[in-house]
């Protein structure tokens, strides 16, 4: 496959705040490519480099074969762009904000009201297209804007936090347009996002800590890197515990916002002999598989944090996922 | 190409949002109606009125005055315009677009400059009220004049409004700028009884030159010419007022499309 998005070496500070530090990596024609990282990691301002709203300190890239820096006029017709935050003109109509993008990326008069039209129906947003922005919910106004971004054809997509404050219904169907659009028009996406669930939805990932990256694969690989089942302890005295565990099994056991939690092969077995034999008090016990969650926690040691409303999306999206190849259509 | 279209396109917006907002549109009105009539005829009837003051009519000396503070606020709003698109987002959308920064700069001057024209012009229907006549040319010349104090306006707002980023340091410095700027100039008053020292500042204030190229248009420049700017002795005619006021405006304008270029 071609490479859309070149990285190579970028470094952006803000006077001794380096915040993209060395970063390279590729883009694949075709894929979903995510950006995972706590906030403050330095998704966003990668995010602005590659598409002309900043310049790096050092460092190159390019986009669909331009050069961020040195061309960016094709390198903003080359991509659509959701940002973290509203970009839409509230005072204007869903049909206005998208004639003024149309204009504003010299999309031909000829083809303007029949393209407009069609991304409209798509976004299931046709019946309302007269309507005021600042009449729409939440919702509206993301499918509205991603809409937007594709309506010049843009060869990528960028969705920095596209789903951020919004309720995991509507952040679901927001996904659902996603896949599927990806599915009929083959275009790239570049997704950067603190939810493990959505980053989950991509074919590879990037995770970014502190303006590096510090893994890249794809997810089940750097879930792999995990290397068994996460247990998960409620305890009396979390340092009795953790001295107990390290002591009878050998196992170095951390600290989470849960209680304290080690790896470990065969989890569901392993819990029996650990329940019988355990000294301090005990509360509660659970076994799951790793997530990107671990994956983060394993790279660095913290955790990435998780909104409300997660697990759920998440179980929908999985089975998104392995539909994608089918017919499925989601609404 | 694609940037002549997107000058056209920033200015068609800013035109599109403006009919949208009919409370922009009373109040238009109703600020320069407060001002003309009852402020106007508040001061004509204490001070000036009643010591004869050799035909000296207030109301008609202030009408041009007043078309002149309605270019200025009008102008200066266009700023709050992009730093309310900031605040929004929307500016992000046009910066991001695969067209100049010059050319989004200049659609905005364009746009407020005529927006504010716009509404300078419909103080005209204030004339009545105002004891002055206006032939045909004369109501064209002075929509051109406000064209080109508006465009030199708009630019300095676009210049101010491209360095800051929140509304409310916009409307602190909007307002440090805005009345020193119309107070000292001759909108409300003629300049030429002031102490010296403060006859000197009005010279220094582009918005003076903008305000008396108007009165001479409205009064003419035989019933002005008593109220107008004398520069090094010289009395400034309609065409050197114009000079000064597309300096100023060149200036901002040239330091605006600047400050929009290295916007990050």
């Amino acid at each position: 496959m071609q490479k859309i998005i070149e990285v190579e070496h970028i470094v952006k500070k803000f006077g001794d705040l380096v915040a993209v530090d060395d970063v390279s990596f590729e883009v694949k024609e075709g894929e979903i490519f995510g950006f995972l990282g706590p906030n403050g990691a330095g998704k966003t301002t990668t995010i602005n480099i590659l598409c002309t709203l900043m310049k790096p300190t050092s460092g190159r890239a390019t986009l669909n074969g331009f050069d961020v820096v040195h061309q960016q006029n094709e390198v903003r017709k080359s991509l659509g762009l959701v940002f973290q935050d509203p970009s839409l003109d509230i005072k204007l109509s869903a049909l206005q904000n998208l004639e003024f993008h149309a204009g504003i990326y010299s999309i031909p008069r000829s083809v303007r009201q029949k393209r407009i039209e069609e991304i409209m129906k798509m976004v299931d947003l046709w019946d309302r297209r007269k309507d005021m922005v600042q009449h729409f919910s939440g919702g509206m106004r993301r499918r509205l804007e991603i809409g937007r971004g594709l309506l010049h054809y843009p060869r990528v997509l960028f969705l920095d936090e596209p789903t951020l404050g919004l309720d995991p219904q509507t952040r679901f169907y927001i996904w659902s347009y996603i896949l599927d659009l990806r599915k009929r028009e083959n275009i790239t996406v570049f997704l950067t996002t603190h939810y493990m669930d959505e980053a989950t939805v991509a074919d590879r990932i990037a995770i970014i800590d502190q303006g590096r990256i510090i893994a890249l694969d794809t997810p089940d690989a750097l879930k792999r890197m995990v290397g068994g089942d996460i247990v998960t302890l409620k305890t009396d005295d979390a340092e009795v515990a953790m001295a107990e565990i390290l002591e009878q099994y050998n196992i170095e056991a951390q600290r989470g916002s849960e209680g304290i939690f080690f790896e470990v092969q065969n989890g569901e077995e392993f819990i029996p002999t650990l329940v019988n034999n355990f000294k301090s008090g005990l509360h509660s016990i659970s076994v799951h598989r790793p997530t990107l969650d671990d994956v983060f926690m394993k790279l660095t040691g913290r955790e990435i944090r998780e909104e409300e409303g997660g697990e759920a999306v998440m179980k929908k999206m999985w089975a998104m996922r392995s539909a994608r190849g089918g017919a499925g259509k989601f609404h | 190409m694609n940037n002549l279209r997107g000058v056209y396109i920033i200015w068609y917006r800013d035109l599109l949002r403006f009919w949208r907002d009919r409370a922009r549109l009373i109040s238009a009105f109703i600020m320069p109606f407060l001002f003309l009539v009852i402020f106007g005829t508040g001061i004509a009837s204490s001070f000036i009125g009643e010591a004869g003051s050799g035909g000296f009519d207030y109301i008609k000396f202030m009408y041009p005055g007043v078309i002149g503070m309605v270019v200025l606020f009008t102008s200066i709003m266009t700023g709050v315009s992009v730093v309310w698109d900031r605040e929004f987002g929307f500016l992000k959308e046009v910066l991001v677009a695969p067209i100049s920064r010059t050319a989004v700069a200049i659609g905005k001057a364009l746009g407020g400059a005529t927006i504010a024209t716009i509404q300078g012009t419909i103080m005209l229907v204030f004339i009545p009220f105002a004891h002055v006549s206006i032939s045909v040319e004369g109501a064209f010349l002075l929509i051109a004049l406000m064209f080109v104090f508006a465009l030199s306006l708009t630019s300095m707002g676009l210049l101010i409004a491209s360095r800051i980023r929140s509304m409310e340091a916009f409307q602190v410095v909007v307002q440090m700028i805005l009345f020193p700027l119309l107070f000292i100039s001759p909108a409300m008053f003629p300049t030429q009884f002031l102490p010296s020292w403060l006859g000197t500042v009005v010279k220094f204030n582009p918005v003076s030159y903008g305000i008396d190229s108007m009165r001479q248009a409205v009064l003419g420049s035989q019933d002005s010419a008593m109220f107008g700017i004398e520069l090094f002795g010289y009395h400034m005619p309609i065409v050197l007022d114009v000079v000064v006021v597309a300096l100023f405006g060149i200036i901002m304008g040239t330091l605006a499309i600047r400050s929009f270029r290295i916007q990050e």
